[in-house]
């Protein structure tokens, strides 16, 4: 079965918790920012974490883990064992410094895990190598040993925050639309699994169509669109309990493109009545429907401003796709794409900074950022078909589908970071599209 | 309860719900020309031969259930129009037929506003054939924006079969 394995680990996730001492944010030198254009990865050692008691096979596999981590955003070089001068035996014996210098090692994480009665812990220093010292103080997790793909993901985190400054992301999940089946007759149902491919478990069934997830601010609840009905229907969803209902069951109409506010109380969405398609908004505790929009216009894909006061959406008013951003009770549009070609699928960013987009021109699809007032757009990506970005949970990696072209063409995950480095397919088990990131998970 | 306890909880429901799987429904057909499956719920009725003109199939395939639209389009061709002129008067013909017009949009657009596009193609179709006396609370709409092309190419000849509402007869109708 296909759900026992991450089962065991959930269960024991009650037990994972963390023990901090302060992590000043003291970081210079080794330092990165992901905003610089072209930069060298920054070349790290993980020599193997040190077993102290019965976690041989688990100090192993979550080193690979960390480092995968690491290495996957693009900023870092994992230096390779074979080229280590000296070992770490022990997790207090003193680093030699030199000898990581030597292999040009700016930072060497130092790490030690025991395993007691299925209970692990996890303890490491991050070394700033070329400042013969430690970046932030020594760090330890516990949990179950079912939880170590996440607690190694939580120690991935703290070096990359540490060293980038950015907040974490590693020790997230991801939504997304599982794909099998001929292009004309394509089955879809809704999957969760971590951020990068792993513990996958499916939501939904393939027995209707289903699309577009997203999670609530707090990642308890998810919002998709169902055919179930042979009609598109927005669905509710708590992960708590896997029941789903449908919500905003108006009139028999089409209802599509659901979002949460941040609070987590309202849902804005599309509806179509009589061919036309506008804005609504929902509070799922009153059951109050108010009408954002009022256009003959096709206006969908919202997504809400991360304190709530605002909504940006895609509308075709000006004859094509274009994206705009009005206040959240509705009120006069601003349009804030400005360049070539279509843009759609705006998708604020957690930090507020920027939007992220889909943009079609020219035969290509894009997935782009700009400011929240349409300046400084940068284009990431350029495909065939490309669409859909979502924000991983520190508003600086985007994941998105990449379709292929084609009979045999398919839906693929792929991640790239605001910079528009680091782009990689995220590993799935067959095709996938629309993916949703959870928030940071506690 | 905090999201760990939930996440705790949501796997144990996916156990449950793996081994429980509650009832669905079959959806919507999909794709057009199939004549039965009608939404929500499982009907059945003979697709006939199709030079009975009182059949579903003479309707599918004599009429044309299909009618194609330019890019980004949801303007009626004088060609849709007459295929629609049509169907209106097997429609008016047939008095207890009901129908589902499905929009289609081919791949080339984002999901969402190929779900709104379909919708408007779907939803001039309708309107045709109330113009034309058919009784709108036979007629209802459906979407399925670019999840269910007929032809799988990515090139124009594809495409163009793509962009398309097809009048689905429900089960029943006919003779």
């Amino acid at each position: 079965m296909r759900l026992s394995g991450g089962l065991k680990g959930m269960m024991s996730a009650a037990l994972l918790g963390a023990v901090c001492w302060a992590a000043p944010a003291t970081a210079e030198p080794l330092r990165i920012t992901i905003e610089d254009g072209v930069i060298e990865p920054l070349p790290f050692a993980a020599p193997t974490f040190i077993d102290e008691g019965g976690a041989g096979d688990i100090a192993r596999a979550m080193t690979d883990v960390i480092a995968a981590d690491l290495q996957g955003t693009g900023l870092f070089a994992q230096i390779p064992a074979g080229a280590f001068i000296s070992q770490v035996t022990s997790f207090d014996a003193p680093v030699s410094y030199a000898d990581w210098k030597a292999i040009n090692a700016q930072a060497l994480i130092v790490g030690a895990v025991s395993n007691s009665g299925g209970r692990i812990n996890v303890k490491f220093n991050l070394h700033d190598v070329f400042s013969d010292t430690t970046l932030g103080d020594g760090l330890q997790f516990g949990g179950g040993e079912g939880d170590w793909r996440r607690i190694a993901h939580k120690v991935a985190d703290q070096i990359y925050s540490r060293i980038t400054g950015e907040g974490p992301y590693f020790d997230s999940r991801v939504v997304f639309v599982s794909e099998s089946g001929p292009k004309d007759a394509r089955q879809k149902q809704l999957a969760i699994m971590d951020y990068d491919g792993a513990n996958v478990q499916y939501l939904t069934d393939a027995s209707a169509i289903v699309l577009a997830p997203r999670f609530s601010a707090a990642g308890d609840r998810i919002l998709y669109t169902s055919f179930e009905t042979g009609f598109p229907r927005i669905k509710l969803m708590d992960l708590a309990t896997l029941q789903s209902r449908a919500i905003a069951d108006l009139q028999g109409n089409m209802t599509f493109a659901p979002r949460f506010s941040p609070d987590g109380d309202t849902v804005v969405f599309s509806l179509e009545n009589g061919g036309n398609t506008d804005l609504y908004a929902m509070s799922l505790s009153s059951g109050q429907t108010t009408q954002l929009t009022n256009a003959p216009s096709i206006e969908t894909a919202p997504s809400f401003s991360p304190d709530g006061s605002q909504i940006a959406f895609e509308s075709d008013r000006s004859g094509n796709q274009q994206i705009y951003i009005m206040p959240v009770s509705g009120g006069e549009p601003v349009r804030v794409s400005s360049g070539e070609g279509r843009y759609s699928t705006p998708v604020w960013s957690p930090r507020g900074d920027l939007v992220a987009f889909t943009k079609q021109n020219g035969g290509r699809f894009h997935i782009g950022v700009m400011r929240t007032d349409g300046s400084e757009e940068r284009l990431l990506t350029a495909s065939y078909l490309d669409e859909g970005p979502t924000w991983a949970p520190n508003g600086r990696v985007i994941m998105f589908t990449r379709e292929s072209p084609g009979a045999a063409g398919s839906a693929q995950l792929y991640s790239v970071d605001i910079s528009g480095r680091a782009l990689r397919q995220v590993p799935t088990v067959g095709a996938a599209s629309d993916p949703a990131w959870s928030p940071l998970l506690p | 309860m905090n999201r760990l306890s939930l996440m705790i909880l949501m796997v144990g429901a996916l156990a449950l719900a793996a081994c429980n799987n509650p009832q669905r429904g079959f959806g919507a057909g999909g794709a057009g020309g199939q004549g039965g499956a009608g939404a929500g719920g499982i009907t059945s009725g003979a697709l006939g031969d199709p030079n009975d003109p009182n059949s579903v199939a003479y309707f599918n395939q004599r009429i044309g259930d299909t009618v194609r639209f330019a890019v980004d389009q949801s303007t009626l061709t004088p060609e849709a129009q007459a295929t629609l002129t049509a169907q209106a008067q097997w429609l008016n013909s047939h008095p207890s037929a009901t129908a589902i017009i499905e929009g289609h949009a081919d791949e080339q657009g984002t999901r969402e506003y190929n779900l709104a596009l379909g919708a408007r193609r779907a939803s001039a179709v309708q309107q045709y054939l109330i113009a034309q006396g058919v009784a709108g609370t036979r007629l209802k709409t459906v979407s399925y924006g670019k999840e269910r092309p007929l032809a799988v190419c990515s090139e124009e000849s594809c495409f163009a079969q793509n962009r398309r509402s097809v009048t689905v007869i429900g089960a029943g109708a006919g003779v």
